[in-house]
């Protein structure tokens, strides 16, 4: 390698960019470095980023939660994104163990776009909007138009992933993840359920079940049908039940080393339910 | 070669010359420098026998680019002890509770105990679990690290 610069400003790492094409973002090392240590990636250049001002900022206002690139694990579970966006908290409650959260990223989520993810789902369930900057500007794009495969995502060189810019709906949200242990584990099925009372609306994204980060519409629409919004009474057990194999329909899992492509959809539909369930507890409404 | 950068590592400012710039910060602590107290196991981020605070922020050595760390305060076990009597409180908890066995995992505990202890004075035992999550420990089963961190707890509390 025969560089690495320590960005001390957005201007100043897209510019260290433009200026060395080759580059490679660094930003909490957490699947770079692991991946530089095995020899699987060998950077010519590294442009750090997790001194940039900018990348670390967030915001909270009446309906709308701005989370920085650079924003860590820890922040989105200890700062008052915890209340603004409860999913992602949890989610990033759910990740490798402190010292991992105190470095890993939202940047570096979505840079690596691992189906894995944990923060993934949830910003789909929260539509959210990536923005990226380039020597160009900025554009911005749903993440179904940022993620596009495995570990594959429509970012330029010379791109930084700036900030994802979310709803912030009235009503409850849950993420949920299965694994082998409740630390360090990476999913094996993943899901955030996300519902909107002002819209009348269920919001459904999964993890690990598929290339890229399903929302389950057809089930949400059907669900969203379903609920006694005026009255506060909820949902109905026997509907809760049928959400969850509703809800797998939208998967398309793979059997690797982690799982099976039969126990992830299972795994779903049990996730679903509960989601489902948390949400809308038996004796009536939960205005959280 | 690529030009020299200067680490500061507990509380001194070292150079690293002559590093191959992909190297992570538990490779020149240990080898550049001599720090061997960080230990080196999985560079992976799955066991903490790498751990060190980075500008007071408990953080996986291994996953750290060194060259990325220049102006950063980093603090390893070795800058833990007491400068008096060579432990800290945190370290004779840890032989008094026989919470040491063959030694591998200690430091990394040694400093997430040290970071829990600094927020939390006085944790329960789900605080303890959660925060020693990262570490893994193959001897001991965990029960006397457990009682070791509750009596650092309350040996701290108790001081003025
Ligand atoms: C022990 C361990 C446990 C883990 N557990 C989990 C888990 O439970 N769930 C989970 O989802 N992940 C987990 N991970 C993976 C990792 O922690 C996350 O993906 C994390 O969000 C990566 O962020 P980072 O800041 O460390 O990224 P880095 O490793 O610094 O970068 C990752 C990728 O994103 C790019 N990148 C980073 N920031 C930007 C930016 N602002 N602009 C453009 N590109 C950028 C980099 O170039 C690189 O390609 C784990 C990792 C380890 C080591």
């Amino acid at each position: 390698m025969n560089g690495v610069v320590v960005a001390r400003g957005l201007q100043e790492a897209l510019s260290d960019l433009s200026e060395r094409p080759d580059a490679t973002v660094l930003a909490g090392g957490t699947d770079l470095m692991v991946e530089m240590n095995r020899g699987l990636r060998r950077p010519r250049r590294v442009v750090a980023v997790s001194q940039v001002p900018e990348l670390r900022q967030w915001s909270v206002a009446n309906d709308r939660v701005v989370v920085g690139g650079g924003v860590t694990y820890t922040e989105m579970m200890t700062t008052p994104l915890a209340q603004a966006a409860p999913a992602l908290a949890q989610a990033a409650r759910t990740v490798g163990s402190p010292p991992i959260r105190n470095a890993g990223t939202l940047g570096g989520n979505l840079g690596t776009a691992s189906p894995a993810g944990d923060t993934l789902p949830v910003l789909a369930a929260l539509n959210a909007q990536i923005v990226v900057a380039g020597p160009d500007g900025e554009r911005r794009m749903e993440l179904e138009e940022f993620v596009v495969g495995v570990k594959q995502t429509s970012l330029q060189p010379g791109e930084l992933i700036v900030r994802a810019e979310m709803d912030r709906p009235r009503g409850p949200q849950e993420f949920l993840k299965i694994g082998p242990r409740n630390a360090m584990v990476i999913s094996m099925a993943g899901l955030a359920l996300v519902v909107d009372r002002d819209a009348r609306a269920v919001r459904c994204a999964l993890g690990a079940v598929a290339a890229g980060i399903p929302r389950a519409r057809e089930a949400e629409a059907w669900v969203a049908e379903r609920i006694d919004w005026d009255n506060g009474a909820g949902v109905d057990g026997a509907v809760a039940d049928e959400f969850g194999p509703r809800v797998a329909a939208a998967c398309a899992p793979i059997d690797d080393h982690r799982s099976t492509a039969a126990y992830r959809r299972h795994a779903v539909a049990v996730l679903a339910t509960r989601a489902l369930k948390r949400a809308f507890p038996q004796g009536g409404a939960d205005d959280a | 070669m690529p030009d020299p950068y200067w680490l500061r590592v507990n509380g001194a400012d070292h150079e690293v010359a002559d590093a191959d710039l992909a190297e992570s910060l538990l490779f020149v602590l240990r080898e550049r420098l001599g720090l061997t107290g960080t230990k080196n196991a999985c560079t992976e981020g799955e066991c903490s026998s790498c751990a060190v605070l980075v500008d007071g922020v408990l953080t996986c050595s291994c996953l750290v680019l060194a060259a990325g760390a220049v102006g950063a305060e980093i603090t390893t076990v070795e800058g833990l002890g007491d400068s008096r009597d060579g432990l800290s409180v945190v370290q004779e908890a840890f032989v008094d509770e026989g919470a040491v066995q063959c030694g591998f995992c200690t430091p990394g505990l040694i400093v997430a105990v040290h970071d829990l202890l600094e927020t939390d004075p006085d944790p329960s035992d789900g605080d303890i679990r959660e925060a020693l999550s990262g570490n893994l420990c193959r001897c001991t089963g965990y029960g006397r690290i457990l009682a070791a961190v509750h009596s650092a707890a309350a040996t701290k509390r108790s001081q003025p």
